[in-house]
């Protein structure tokens, strides 16, 4: 049929059902991580989260008479709850995790686009205030042959406690680590052997570490993140100025609650440790709960830093980086209105033209 | 070779040139037919000089400016006119039209070169207006108000416009090819008028082999013009781009390109003023490339003003298979329209046959910001848009709309694939009416 419309009459392919596919292809390596250390277990939790919000989803279009699970933003949602999610909590949480977030997050304020706060991190954030200590226990790693324990605190909250217990003054987190008795994987001992690294920065980095299913490995998290903007759904400028903001913050303050002093924060034993990697790529950089222009990504993502090093460091909960993006989450749309972009031959005050 | 191009925003669209690029020139035969519209340029139409009966000379003056703004318009062929009806031209204005049968013997005219070389400044704008010029990249400005400086102004910069950035059209790649002298040769009038402290030729790089040929001329010839290889970015043919990439200036905000002291001229319309010229012909046939993956053999034709598009089409050897869409001048800025039967005029570069992209679905915006980069401008379209479907033009107009040039870089991006430029138009219209 010959039809006419309105110019421009080719489109770049760019399409929003592609774009939330890329990032679930950029999800499932950490995802099948999470399942081959933490086991059956945890995969049980993901198909979980996963089914409760596609379910919720195709709920609420009957409710509203619209088709909306053809855009699968709602399993980008489902995944991210799910890799948020402790392998051994009780099935019900990822469940009431993902129903808030399509429900109550999402689908109340008008829909996709229209949400104010990232669903999946809005969804972790209200089960972890509500079942905290669930959320706050972890099972080890495959990889890791400890003795008598089955779970444990993740390093991030051991070192806390430990800390402000006030019996490490002037240890670094490592040799904390290691003072606690916490086990290493062989492999990582090897390396530690051979190059001096840390074996416990090599566990992190691997994902050999208890934590959430999919925040756990973050060599597959980073590749999944080089992946999404080789296929330019997201910029640089969220995860650089997240992680960015974040390390110069850590290596200038981060030593003091150890007693270490200025200019001894621990940068990569940080960046490694907590969902700082997996809220930098995947959570801060949701298009929908982040300002629309370059400088305005930058602000944002600097905020994000910022606000999860202060959490992290001089907070009580380990619950840093979710809180963060959420609380920019809030900023974003003032952040849009003060940033705009630069208007084509706008000069500055008193600046002259090249 | 690190090329410049413009700074800010613009999008990379399959360039789908190759359907075309390498076909030479080639001569429309008269159709039986020729509907003449008296808006054949930006501004106030052309008013009729001529009356239905008349008979009518090639080249013959048949309708007269009738404003500053505004050109004259000439007869492509000698021959009859038929009727003066309303005509819809392919951006959906309609206005008066002349119907002309051409006589079965054509004569040949303006084959005989005059010598033009020492007509003065005036003699030569006037003998641009005589000849109903206007700017062939697709405004159609008339082009002796475009170089008529007001006085106290001055042009530092002549800025030739060979970039056509729109994917699929060729017309003015073959033209620097084929025609490299002429060109030039316009370009040196354009020179001589306007006496700047630089000419520049402005080339994208896919058209090497113009560039090439361009400046092995131009140095032959010693002549004081620049080829600038530009680094493949669209909107770059469009004025305020070029001048960004050619010589690094912004236009401010509703300002023209004289306003920082540079004038930008099509090759096309070189190529008209060298014919004008040396051959006083008035501009009465352009180069159109019909094109597209519907048309059995695309090329690039020298069609007399006038002539419709099936004419331009069967020429080609007719749709290979059926088009979604028919597009008059480029896929970017284009309009689309639907009736074979339309005339083509002096600003239809392009005419384009094509399978629609496949159909999408429309979702809510995400606030992805893509359209935020991709906008030369500096708009934000996303936000624009949202105001315009709420009806909140003065809004819209706070925030710029007026500058938006519709070029298509927001919609082209947008994966939720709304229709961002069609919001533009339609709130513009509903902005100026308050």
């Amino acid at each position: 049929m010959r039809t006419v419309s309105t110019s421009p009459h080719l489109h770049s392919g760019a399409d929003t059902q592609r774009i939330m596919l890329y990032v679930v292809y950029a999800l499932l390596p950490s995802c099948a991580w999470g399942v081959f250390v933490f086991g059956l277990r945890a995969a049980l939790v993901l198909a979980v989260s996963l089914a409760a919000a596609v379910l919720t989803e195709y709920l609420l279009d009957l409710v509203s008479k619209e088709s909306t699970l053809w855009d699968c933003s709602a399993i980008v949602t489902g995944l991210l709850v799910g890799m948020n999610m402790p392998p051994a909590i009780s099935l019900y949480i990822p469940a009431i995790a993902s129903v808030f977030a399509i429900a109550v997050v999402k689908w109340t304020f008008g829909g996709l686009g229209a949400n104010w706060a990232n669903p999946a991190m809005a969804g972790r954030v209200f089960v972890f205030f509500s079942f905290t200590s669930q959320m706050s226990t972890f099972s080890l790693p495959r990889t890791i042959k400890a003795v008598e324990v089955a779970s444990q605190a993740s390093p991030l909250s051991l070192v806390k406690t430990v800390a402000s217990s006030g019996q490490s003054v002037g240890l670094t987190s490592m040799q904390i680590l290691a003072q606690q008795g916490v086990a290493t994987s062989s492999f990582a001992d090897r390396v530690q052997a051979a190059t001096g690294i840390s074996a416990y920065n090599v566990d992190a980095f691997f994902g050999n570490i208890p934590g959430c299913i999919g925040e756990v490995s973050k060599l597959l998290l980073i590749l999944g993140g080089i992946y999404l903007l080789m296929k330019k759904v997201i910029t640089w400028h969220i995860p650089v100025s997240f992680i960015g903001s974040f390390a110069v913050l850590t290596w200038v303050f981060g030593g003091l609650p150890l007693g270490l002093g200025f200019f001894h924060g621990e940068v990569l034993a940080s960046i490694l440790r907590g969902g700082l990697i997996l809220g930098a790529f995947f959570m801060a950089t949701d298009m929908v709960t982040s300002p629309v222009t370059h400088k305005g990504m930058l602000v944002f993502g600097c905020g994000c830093g910022a606000f999860t090093f202060l959490f992290r460091t001089f907070g009580s909960l380990p619950e840093a980086t979710s809180v963060a993006i959420l609380l920019m989450n809030i900023v974003t749309p003032t952040i849009d209105r003060f940033m705009k972009p630069r208007l084509f031959g706008e000069v500055k005050k008193g600046g002259a033209q090249g | 070779m690190n090329l410049s191009t413009f700074r800010k925003g613009g999008v990379h669209p399959p360039e789908r040139k190759e359907y075309a690029n390498s076909k030479a020139l080639v001569r429309l035969p008269i159709p039986s037919e020729l509907v003449v519209s008296m808006s054949q340029h930006l501004g106030a139409p052309a008013k009729p000089i001529k009356e239905k009966g008349d008979h009518v000379e090639k080249g013959e003056k048949i309708a007269l400016a009738s404003s500053f703004i505004s050109a004259d318009v000439h007869s492509p062929v000698s021959g009859t006119i038929k009727d003066i009806r309303k005509v819809t031209m392919a951006n959906s204005v309609t206005c008066d039209a002349f119907v002309i049968e051409p006589d079965p013997q054509q004569p040949e005219a303006f084959t005989k070169k005059v010598d033009y070389q020492d007509y003065s400044k005036e003699k030569l704008l006037e003998e641009i207006k005589d000849k109903g010029i206007v700017g062939l990249g697709g405004a159609t400005f008339p082009l002796h108000v475009k170089i008529t400086i007001p006085a106290g102004r001055k042009v530092d910069a002549l800025v030739i416009n060979g970039v056509e950035c729109e994917p699929y059209l060729t017309a003015d790649h073959r033209l620097m090819l084929e025609r490299t002298k002429e060109v030039l040769e316009g370009i040196m009038i354009c020179n001589r008028i306007l006496n700047p402290a630089r000419t520049i030729i402005g080339i994208e790089e896919n058209k090497k082999d113009a560039a090439l040929a361009l400046e092995k001329e131009i140095e032959l010839r010693s002549l004081p013009i620049e080829v600038c290889l530009l680094r493949m970015k669209y909107p770059q043919g469009d004025e305020k781009q070029l001048i960004n990439a050619t010589i690094g200036r912004e236009i401010p905000s509703g300002k023209l390109p004289l306003d920082v002291g540079a004038v930008v001229v099509n090759v096309g319309t070189t190529y008209a003023v060298y014919e004008a010229l040396a051959y006083g012909k008035p501009l009465y046939e352009r180069i159109v490339t019909v094109t597209g993956d519907c048309i059995a053999q695309p090329c690039n034709v020298i069609a007399p003003i006038g002539a419709k598009v099936k004419n331009l089409i069967a020429f080609a050897g007719g749709f290979s298979k059926e088009p979604d869409k028919l597009v008059s001048g480029g896929p970017m800025m284009g309009f689309a329209f639907y009736d074979e039967e339309t005339p083509i005029a002096k600003g239809t570069s392009g005419i384009l046959a094509i399978t629609d992209e496949k159909d999408y679905r429309k979702s809510a915006c995400l606030n992805c910001g893509k359209c935020v980069a991709a906008c030369p401008i500096g708009l934000v379209p996303t936000k624009l848009y949202s105001l315009i479907t709420h009806a909140r033009y003065e809004e819209a107009m706070a925030n710029h709309l007026m500058d938006c040039k519709e070029c298509g870089c927001c919609s082209f991006s947008c994966p939720a694939h709304l229709d961002l430029v069609h919001a533009m138009k339609f709130g513009k219209r509903m902005g100026r009416k308050k």
